[in-house]
């Protein structure tokens, strides 16, 4: 496998789609954040809205249930002036039947700009961007991606952090399952960072260590100089029942509590992509505590998502919009 | 006494070590191949070979042609004439139709079929469980004498190791080898590829080789414990091949086989979720697609098949999670061959013909895969360096399925006669 290209550096952004950070340059990832930090400062005024995306129509089309990621796109697209409208599986012809091909044609036939897609099946986002013309968004297909989950993160940690150059963080939890895991190890590589892995050896496999991390089943080991802690959802509707005792062998082996959490550096940084299991892989005092920037990775989805929104609606063959003052 | 003469190739002849420069003479009466007459009658029909090679018509013994039931993807006119655009003579049906071939009844009805459809010689399979269940044992008795060549429950492997012996032990009473798709599925519920880096890269569930390594391992000690021959279908895995070798070191009746995807594809060919790279077991990687080379160049692996396994392509446009597994293998697979093992300088050609037709004949006891005097005249004249772009849109099968779609490849079949009767001609299907 030849190692990513981190230093390409792109004058402008070219893709009509988003669907995975591990094809991106350091160079893309920066512009992104570059212009979220422009959204962000907006945020503040109380006409939230920019005329960027007027006359826009997104849909946003959620195969897999969602709360979080669907609303702040729906968000992102509404301060964009953007109209967006939500499809999820229940309410469609899917549940008749009807091809993933078929219902993305369909949207686009109606004279959608773009698709924001949620599939619980890998690969859903760049199948459909090969068939469809409007820029297709991926927002997590199965245990892929969720690319604009780990530009928010990354977003969260330079905020905090400045550069993430020889940062350490540890992804701790499930991470086999985790399509935040992977777009996030990606990101964190590409932006200087040292990734690693920690938990069960059953949901971290080894071959985790060819995309270019760390290890370790040992807590301690992962906790003591990590500048970030990621915490992962224990996902009980993914897992099959063979690959952990149980949530509260889960808890007691790698629950982040109040004596684990003094491993930790006082100034390292909690962050969880939710939605949280309090009390199995955290604790709610340490949730809601001074370390943790859970609510503030929340607020920076909105922003990073406007980013791509735009980013991507510009790079697809229609008019480009004037970048916001 | 009409004849043919297949005039000026280069015959290779395993069975009888002919390798070189000679005639084939053919009895269009009798469809044989005669030893050359003493006197050549002036009358006799000749096929100029010139810088060809002619061999004995390619015998597969792992297809798929759907019929009954999934006719939409292949039938048996279709596949067999896939076959013979690939040089295939002899091709073995899996009895995983719809019903599956558990009964005398559909036996009967594919080889009715077979006699009104096929342009190649066709044999099915019987299962080895009632409706492919894993449960209870097949009439194997009644198969065998309703024409079945070897019992089988491809696409699934029996789980329950005591139906396993059982079986084994009953088909080997009629001499019928018992061939296993050798997978765990408690290990594999789910998964869509090979387990590894690929398939943590693309977020999808792995199948990991243990599960193929259990179940070999499984059928090596029940072909020592039960003196039964057990083959081992589509092999995958370097420890698979080396349990095979030893097995077969201490004298156990195993064999195995080996498929063109497997040796040319490895699981990072899946990184565009591609559904042309799905199938079962999944493509390897690049460690286990060396082990499978060496296991065919040191005998382990005895014959050379394709699990040519059409689906159509609706089937096959959709997620990958939930695309069916198989790919088609007949009208590309000797030119894949050739590319792996003898354009790459691994082995010669007589070695790969043998392994393509004399083997996989022998392993099931086919009247076929070799020129021998006497020897019903299935024969394939191919060029092993013609180059030619593969265009599944061209092909005799019904389904598209191809992953070489597009590929560049060294070797064509010119000609494909059965009984001495031309029914591939390099560019079309001949007669029925």
């Amino acid at each position: 496998m030849p190692p990513p290209d981190l230093h390409s550096e792109p004058d402008t952004w070219t893709r009509k789609d988003l669907i995975a950070i591990e094809p991106l340059s350091r160079a893309e990832i920066d512009l992104i954040h570059t212009l979220a930090t422009q959204f962000k400062q907006t945020l503040g005024r109380s006409q939230k809205k920019l005329p960027t995306l007027r006359g826009k129509t997104i849909i946003n089309l959620f195969i897999e249930p969602s709360t979080r990621t669907r609303i702040a796109f729906e968000i992102a697209a509404k301060r964009l002036s953007a109209d967006i409208t939500l499809v999820e599986q229940k309410a469609s012809s899917l549940v008749k039947g009807e091809s993933l091909r078929d219902t993305a044609q369909v949207i686009q036939a109606l004279n959608a700009d773009m698709i924001i897609l949620r599939h619980s099946a890998a690969g859903a986002a760049a199948y459909l961007a090969r068939i469809l013309e409007i820029p297709v968004i991926n927002a997590g297909d199965g245990a892929h991606e969720h690319p604009t989950q780990a530009l928010l993160d990354t977003f969260t940690m330079r905020e905090k952090l400045g550069s993430l150059e020889g940062r350490k963080v540890t992804i701790l939890g499930d991470i086999l399952f985790s399509r935040v895991a992977r777009s996030n190890i990606w990101a964190l590589r590409k932006l200087g960072a040292h990734v690693t892995l920690a938990g069960p050896a059953t949901l971290v496999p080894g071959h985790f260590r060819e995309f270019g991390v760390e290890i370790t089943h040992d807590l301690k080991t992962a906790l003591a100089d990590a500048d970030v802690v990621m915490l992962l959802r224990i996902q009980h509707e993914r897992q099959s029942a063979t690959h952990f005792p149980g949530l509260g062998e889960y808890k007691a082996m790698y629950g982040l509590n109040a004596e684990r959490a003094r491993w930790l550096k006082p100034e390292a940084l909690i962050m969880h992509p939710g939605p949280i299991n309090r009390g199995v892989e955290i604790d709610s005092h340490l949730a809601d505590g001074g370390q943790s920037v859970i609510l503030e990775q929340v607020t920076n989805g909105i922003v990073t998502r406007m980013a791509i929104l735009y980013l991507c609606m510009n790079a697809a063959k229609t008019k480009p919009s004037p970048l916001p003052a | 006494m009409s004849l043919l003469c297949i005039t000026n190739g280069h015959v290779i002849d395993p069975a009888t070590g002919r390798d070189g420069a000679a005639d084939i003479w053919i009895d269009k009466a009798s469809g044989q191949i005669i030893d050359a007459p003493a006197q050549p009658p002036v009358d006799a029909e000749m096929i100029d070979a010139a810088g060809k090679i002619v061999a004995p018509g390619f015998v597969d013994i792992h297809v798929h042609f759907r019929e009954p039931g999934q006719t939409h993807k292949e039938d048996i006119g279709t596949g067999s004439r896939a076959a013979a655009a690939g040089g295939f003579t002899s091709v073995v049906c899996m009895p995983n139709t719809s019903p599956v071939a558990d009964n005398a009844g559909t036996i009967q009805r594919i080889r009715d079929a077979v006699a009104r459809k096929a342009v190649v010689r066709v044999y099915p399979t019987g299962c080895l469980t009632v409706g492919m269940a894993g449960e209870s044992l097949a009439p194997i008795g009644s198969l065998k004498e309703a024409g079945i060549v070897a019992v089988t429950d491809d696409g699934k492997c029996v789980q329950n190791n005591e139906i396993m012996r059982r079986a084994v032990e009953y088909a080997h009473m009629f001499g019928l080898v018992v061939m296993d798709h050798c997978e765990d599925a408690s290990m594999t519920a789910g998964a869509v590829m090979n387990e590894g880096y690929w398939s943590l890269r693309l977020g999808l569930k792995g199948w990991p080789s243990a599960a193929e390594d259990m179940m070999i391992a499984r059928n090596v000690v029940l072909s020592r414990h039960t003196g039964a021959h057990i083959h081992m279908q589509h092999v995958t895995t370097a420890y698979g091949v080396d349990i095979i070798r030893r097995a077969k070191k201490r004298g156990i009746r195993v064999s195995g086989e080996a498929s063109p995807h497997h040796l040319f594809f490895t699981d990072a060919d899946c990184a565009e979720y591609n559904t042309h790279f799905k199938m079962n077991p999944p493509l390897r990687t690049e460690a286990d697609r060396q082990a499978l080379i060496e296991g065919i160049l040191d005998g382990t692996l005895d014959v050379l098949a394709t699990d040519h396994a059409p689906h159509t392509a609706d089937e096959k446009d959709c997620e990958f999670d939930y695309a069916p597994f198989g790919i088609i293998g007949l009208e590309t697979a000797l030119p894949a061959y050739l590319e792996v093992l003898f354009h790459s300088g691994k082995c010669d050609l007589p070695f790969l013909i043998e392994r393509m037709s004399l083997k996989p004949a022998q392993l099931l006891g086919l009247n076929a895969g070799t020129l021998a005097s006497g020897a019903p005249a299935d024969v394939v004249i191919f060029d092993p360096h013609e180059a030619h772009t593969i265009e599944a849109a061209q092909g005799q099968s019904r389904s598209r399925n191809c992953p070489w779609d597009g590929h560049t490849l060294r070797g064509r079949v010119l000609r494909t006669l059965i009984g001495g009767v031309t029914v591939w001609d390099g560019k079309q299907i001949l007669g029925r």
